[in-house]
């Protein structure tokens, strides 16, 4: 129950934003939910898409380095404590967070959180155990 | 007609029979022809004349090839001071082509050439491609420019003259490049190394993988380039990648080449005779030491050049070649006096800063570096691009990548460097040779 995020590597500067969303546009792909992260000079850019794939080969055609990586994506209720407990489980089963973000979906009484986990199937086996809600690449779109 | 050097595995072509000469014979081979140049350069050339004069030295003092070492030195200024046609020694009858360098300041440099002279630079042309493995039945696509550079029409006279098939596609246009490669199944490719990777990358977009057509063989050259650059050429297309040394001053490219050895370029020494000088007392050194490659013309007509200081850095190798030639070769160029930057008073090569960049893994040879200077110190930034391999989605990994680069390079130069990574081909690519160095600093 993995599924596939994009990233890119963008230089800081104006416009450089703009243009893979443009290129995506123009593909016709929709953009489910993104994540940046910048330093001084350069970015990454996170991106979850419908059709991972064709926006891949869309943004390398394009001369983009894109990266793709498997992320996990949990269904939590949007209300305070939400995260937290979703937090304790994976702390208690001692899987290694590198960054996450969270994006809130549809109806809006639910949020969902992407994470990426240095063992990502490590971490799918303990959230299901406890009963917490693994997201897959169809409900996501 | 089939001859038996167009076997399959046979690389010999008849006209690299002076490749094979004994070196005894090679000697005096260059010490007469060492005679007959000074003298004709002597008769005909005056400011040669005049610095010999000077020196109260007439051609009789060459009694054995030692002797060169007490004859003066022509720069690269003589050509500029003597510009357009100050150092022929034929009259302009007997000249059949010129050539001129691009002149980035001021004044080209022109070189000539009588019938005589383009039959000896063919035949040299001809040994460097037998050399590579090359010979008739061959398709070898030309991406030189054509023009009053060299390496167009050097390339293109030596590939006709060994009885390859030549495509006279000249630099640039990199799709179509590509296109021929593929559709007219070339098997070899003459351009600047820096070019072919442009090359590599390109068809990678177009989808078109490299590794599986024909081409066999790169000649490249015109600007220097390092062992790794090598290896990510030969890994990145499957090719063999062979280093041609030339320079037009002396006759173009063709001066010396790779042998399948891959390691070290054979100079074509009955025709240019290679010394290597200590580049600050200008004395010669011994075979094996590092200096200054200078080398002089041997059977040139119209343009003698005597002791031409290129300011190549290199060395001559004291072994023998495994492949069987005797004639010596040099270790592939890599540094320039020309291409050295100083900074905070260090001498820094650029070509030192790309092997540092290649030992990381999974980095491209696709970078610059910038000089500033703030107003008190000097600064060097380089600018690296980022790779697909290289690339990763944790910001950790990408800042230890810099770090790592950095760290490269400050282990060769001792010298703190700014790393910059950037998006794939944001650094311009050339069609001739990379400019590596953006010199910002006040002058």
């Amino acid at each position: 129950m993995k599924i596939h995020q994009l990233s890119m590597f963008l230089e800081n500067k104006p416009g450089r934003l703009s243009e893979p969303c443009r290129l995506l546009a123009d593909a016709g792909i929709s953009i489910v939910t993104l994540s940046l992260a910048d330093t001084q000079q350069f970015g990454i850019m996170r991106l979850i898409v419908h059709d991972w794939e064709k926006a891949r080969k869309v943004l390398e055609s394009a001369g983009c380095v894109v990266n793709v990586t498997e992320v996990v994506a949990t269904e939590v209720d949007d209300q305070p404590g939400g995260l937290a407990k979703i937090l304790e489980v994976i702390e208690q089963a001692k899987v290694n967070i590198e960054y996450m973000y969270a994006f809130t979906f549809r109806s809006g009484d639910k949020a969902v959180l992407v994470f990426r986990f240095n063992d990502p199937d490590a971490a799918v086996e303990v959230l299901k155990a406890k009963g917490i809600n693994v997201i897959g690449n169809v409900e996501l779109y | 007609m089939t001859e038996f050097w167009h076997d399959p595995g046979c690389t010999f072509h008849p006209v690299s029979a002076p490749d094979y000469l004994p070196v005894k014979q090679l000697r005096q081979l260059q010490l007469h022809r060492l005679r007959a140049i000074v003298q004709r350069a002597y008769d005909h050339v005056a400011l040669f004349r005049k610095r010999m004069d000077e020196r109260e030295l007439t051609p009789g003092v060459l009694e054995n090839l030692s002797d060169i070492a007490k004859l003066p030195f022509t720069v690269k200024t003589d050509l500029r001071d003597t510009y357009p046609f100050g150092l022929f020694a034929s009259p302009m009858s007997e000249v059949v082509r010129l050539h001129a360098s691009s002149g980035t300041t001021g004044k080209p440099i022109v070189v000539a050439y009588t019938k005589e002279d383009i039959d000896v630079w063919s035949s040299a042309m001809v040994r460097c491609f037998a050399a590579c493995g090359l010979g008739q039945g061959d398709i070898i696509q030309n991406a030189y420019g054509y023009g009053l550079f060299t390496g167009g029409l050097g390339a293109h006279y030596g590939a006709e003259a060994l009885g390859a098939t030549i495509i006279p596609i000249s630099g640039g246009n990199t799709d179509r490049q590509i296109m021929l490669l593929k559709d007219f199944g070339t098997t070899a490719i003459c351009c600047t190394p820096s070019y072919f990777l442009r090359i590599i990358e390109r068809a990678a977009e177009m989808g078109i993988d490299l590794h599986e057509l024909p081409l066999k063989a790169g000649v490249f050259g015109a600007e220097p380039w390092t062992e790794e650059m090598r290896k990510r050429i030969e890994k990145g297309s499957g090719i063999k990648a062979f280093d041609i040394y030339g320079l037009s001053e002396i006759v173009g490219p063709g001066v010396g080449n790779e042998c399948c050895e891959q390691n070290g370029l054979h100079i074509f020494e009955d025709h240019f005779y290679p010394e290597i000088v200590d580049p600050v007392t200008l004395e010669p050194v011994p075979d094996g030491q590092e200096g200054e490659l200078v080398l002089t013309t041997l059977s040139k007509r119209a343009m003698p050049m005597i002791r031409y200081r290129t300011r190549d850095i290199t060395l001559i190798h004291a072994e023998e070649c495994p492949c069987g030639r005797t004639i010596r070769r040099i270790r592939r160029i890599s540094r320039r006096s020309d291409d050295m930057f100083i900074i905070r008073g260090v001498n820094v090569f650029p070509s030192q800063i790309e092997e540092a960049l290649l030992m990381v893994e999974g980095t491209a040879p696709h970078y610059e570096i910038v000089l500033t200077n703030d107003g008190t110190l000097d600064d060097i930034e380089v600018h690296v691009e980022i790779t697909p391999e290289a690339f990763s989605d944790r910001m950790g990994a990408l800042e230890a990548l810099q770090k790592k680069l950095a760290a490269s390079i400050e282990k060769i130069i001792n010298i703190h460097v700014k790393l910059k990574l950037v998006e794939p081909n944001t650094i311009q690519r050339s069609e001739g040779k990379a400019k590596r160095v953006i010199d910002q600093r006040p002058k």
